[in-house]
């Protein structure tokens, strides 16, 4: 069949084409977007009328893929790790409620937390859900696996997880992909009840659950994704999660590791070929793109086995991804080193755009909260994050998605008036306009900026939810009228802007100021687009 | 035929362009290539680096091994010493713009910087600007520096001009005409240097 160069992303995304995936339900977030940008920008998928429109946030996109697998048809379902935490409630209860069309979760984990605030490892939302969970080495892997949780998520009607890392997600190599398979016909489960969690269904579906725990592992046995690899030196044993294996083998010019290797693919793990591994050797090197789980579990509490070495112990830096050189130091070989890097290399952070709309919001807001102390402005996610750093220096949070409207509440309610809430069009959709009217509700003193440049910014651009919206919905949870101004921020407004500004942190009820002004990035590719077309009309 | 090599710069200047050129210009040639790409926050001004790896055998990590690179590719003159750890201290050329992003504050003295770059054994600092405003533009510097490691990659002359046809066709006859004018010029300078 035909090779393609394509991104771990990438091949993610043609494999569930390929899958016969009748829709994808995501909301943006590195490293994750790509697979659903591939999906939608993909003939094949448009032809078999896939759907790929974005979802507002991380559950509802999740919700809504349970509710395409109870009518019978594949569904993956994309988010970056912390959207995982929005989506663990649906997650959680969809283990319990089995699958009915299969049901494909993928979570991008960002170790070193490259565009992330955290690097939490998503293995354990499969190991808390009960399901089982693939996690690819290589790219064609990444292809090959997710057809197959397509075929176990059916076969055994769970949903399963898909676990990848930045560094697979974005890395490109050659795939080799496989027959395109039919899309399901709709057919609803045989008991219709299935979906009905009340307790007494719960516990029948979660006892059935559990009692698919031994299938899974045996399947995790007999798929090929956990396989052991003999080796002569029983000095030492080797367990390679995931990518972790790309850099074991590194290490090893001719591809051949001389101790047993136990490559992890699949989760959870098989027991029979972890124990023959453990009799064989004198110790065990643990390698985890990620949290050492499975070291963990298998030095256990009281670490009184044989021993086992990896990030607990010191072996393998805590926190971090890996690289071929930390591995090689693990395994203790001689590993190489290129020239110190000089004194003189200044760091070079990511920052605003010349010309962001963002910039003027703050400018304005810096100016208006002078007459206050320092410390008022709860933020959220988003390119506006950034003026954290200098020359802006505006916020004061930055925890979760829709947090800053509910941390200035909270603030507020301890005394701190006024509260800035700063928040970015996408995440007030995403989970911004809730907290919004928790504020309405108890009238806290506290002025929210919605910073509407018209798109999810920082994430590359996708199309927002809230796209053309902002005003209606604020209003209608219920903001007064008085009390929602829309400005342009724009230098030449600054004086303008300013004076609104002053007299909404001056009011003490809820105010929304909403900063409209598109993105110059998305303004820019819009611009071009226009030329082109204007061209080619020309020639024609 | 191995070779690894990091591409440096900023983000918003393009080296995937780079890097998809060398990609392609590997692919018609038979060998296997990986391709770490950096998407996502960075790429709002901040450094912004891709390792590229080819080779006539299966590669294993999408990360090249520290002290292994043998090339580093820098559209800008700074972010070619962030990689210097990564360089093969007996064999590894650096291939670098003289042309300095200065979005930051506390920029070092270019002086300083290119002087750093000369220290190494093996090296090519271009101007890549100027040399890619003599051919017709700017815009295409990249190429040029492209053209300025050409000689370094292992790869045929022929397969790299085709897949730079091939890339800028999209954009018109007059996008691959200007690239490949800038990618000789490139090509010239480092050959002439070395
Ligand atoms: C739960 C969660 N999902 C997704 C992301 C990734 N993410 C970070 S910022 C952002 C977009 C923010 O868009 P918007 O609020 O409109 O601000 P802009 O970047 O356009 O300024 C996304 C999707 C995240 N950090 N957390």
């Amino acid at each position: 069949m035909q090779q393609l160069l394509l991104l771990g992303d990438e091949a993610i995304a043609q494999g569930a084409i390929d899958a016969g995936i009748s829709g994808v339900y995501a909301y943006p977030g590195t490293p994750s977007t790509e697979i659903t940008e591939y999906i939608q920008s993909s003939k094949e998928a448009s032809n078999r009328n896939i759907r790929s429109l974005w979802s507002a946030n991380e559950k509802t996109a999740m919700e809504s893929a349970i509710g395409m697998s109870y009518a019978g048809k594949k569904a993956l379902v994309c988010m970056k790790h912390v959207g995982l935490n929005v989506a663990a409630d649906a997650f959680v209860n969809a283990g319990i409620t089995g699958a009915n069309g299969g049901l494909v979760v993928l979570s991008a984990d960002d170790p070193s937390m490259h565009s992330s605030q955290n690097e939490q490892d998503s293995r354990f939302y499969g190991k808390f859900s009960l399901i089982p969970c693939m996690e690819p080495s290589n790219q064609q892997e990444a292809y090959d696996m997710t057809r197959y949780a397509f075929e176990i998520s059916e076969k055994f009607g769970t949903p399963v997880l898909i676990r990848v890392t930045t560094r697979l997600a974005h890395s490109r190599a050659g795939v080799i992909r496989k027959e395109i398979l039919d899309q399901n016909e709709m057919h609803l489960p045989s008991d219709l009840k299935q979906f009905v969690l009340l307790p007494a269904i719960a516990r029948k579906q979660y006892n059935k659950l559990l009692g698919k725990q031994d299938q899974f592992e045996a399947d995790s046995a007999q798929s090929g994704y956990n396989k052991l690899i003999d080796g002569p030196d029983k000095s030492r044993g080797i367990i390679a999660c995931g990518i972790a294996y790309n850099y074991l083998m590194e290490n090893y010019e001719d591809g051949i590791i001389p101790h047993p290797v136990f490559k992890v693919g699949q989760y959870p793990i098989d027991r029979n070929m972890l124990s023959k591994l453990y009799e064989a050797v004198d110790e065990i090197l643990v390698l985890e793109d990620g949290y050492p789980i499975i070291e963990e579990l298998l030095k256990g509490m009281l670490d009184k086995g044989k021993t086992v070495r990896g990030r607990l112990d010191g072996s393998i830096p805590r926190a971090g991804e890996l690289n071929p050189n930390i591995v090689g130091k693990a395994l203790k070989l001689e590993t190489s080193e290129g020239f110190n890097t000089p004194e003189i290399l200044a760091g070079r952070p990511p920052r605003l755009c010349d010309g962001c709309s963002h910039t003027d919001s703050f400018l304005a807001l810096n100016e208006a909260m002078e007459a206050y102390s320092k410390g008022r402005v709860f933020s959220d996610i988003g390119c506006y994050t950034l003026s954290a750093l200098a020359p802006l220096e505006s916020i004061n949070s930055c925890v979760d998605m829709g947090a800053s409207i509910t941390m200035a509440i909270g603030a507020a309610d301890a005394g701190l008036v006024p509260s800035v809430a700063a928040i970015g069009d996408s995440t007030f959709t995403h989970s911004g306009i809730t907290g919004l009217l928790d504020a309405v509700n108890c009238n806290a003193p506290i002025t929210v900026l919605i910073m509407d440049n018209s798109t999810t910014g920082m994430t590359g651009g996708q199309t927002s939810s809230a796209f053309e919206k902002v005003d209606a919905i604020v209003r209608g949870v219920g903001v007064e009228e008085e009390h929602i101004k829309v400005i342009t921020p724009l230098k030449r407004n600054h004086e303008e802007n300013l004076k609104i500004y002053k007299e909404e942190l001056a009011y003490e009820g809820v105010s929304v100021i909403i900063a409209r002004r598109e993105c110059i990035q998305t303004l820019a590719r819009r611009m071009k687009q226009k030329a082109i077309q204007k061209r080619e009309a020309k020639k024609a | 035929m191995k070779k690894d090599i990091i591409l440096g710069g900023v983000g918003g200047q393009g080296i995937l362009t780079i890097a998809a050129t060398i990609g392609t210009a590997a692919l018609m040639e038979g060998l296997q290539l990986k391709q770490a790409e950096v998407h996502g926050m960075s790429q709002r001004g901040g450094d912004v680096q891709s390792n590229l790896r080819l080779s006539s055998k299966p590669i294993a990590s999408d990360l090249i091994p520290e002290g292994k690179a043998d090339l580093i590719i820098s559209v800008e003159p700074m972010e070619s010493l962030r990689y210097m750890n990564m360089l093969n201290k007996e064999s590894g050329w650096i291939i670098s713009s003289m042309n300095p992003v200065k979005n930051i504050s506390n920029y070092p003295d270019l002086e300083e910087v290119l002087a750093e770059i000369w220290k190494l054994p093996k090296n090519v600092t271009i101007d890549a600007e100027n040399v890619a405003k003599e051919q017709g533009s700017v815009k295409a510097a990249n190429i040029v520096i492209l053209g300025a490691a050409s000689p370094f990659l292992g790869l045929k002359v022929e397969s790299l001009e085709a897949a730079i046809e091939q890339i800028f066709s999209k954009k018109g006859e007059e996008m691959v005409k200007l690239n490949l004018k800038a990618f000789r010029a490139g090509r010239e300078y480092a050959e002439k240097r070395t």
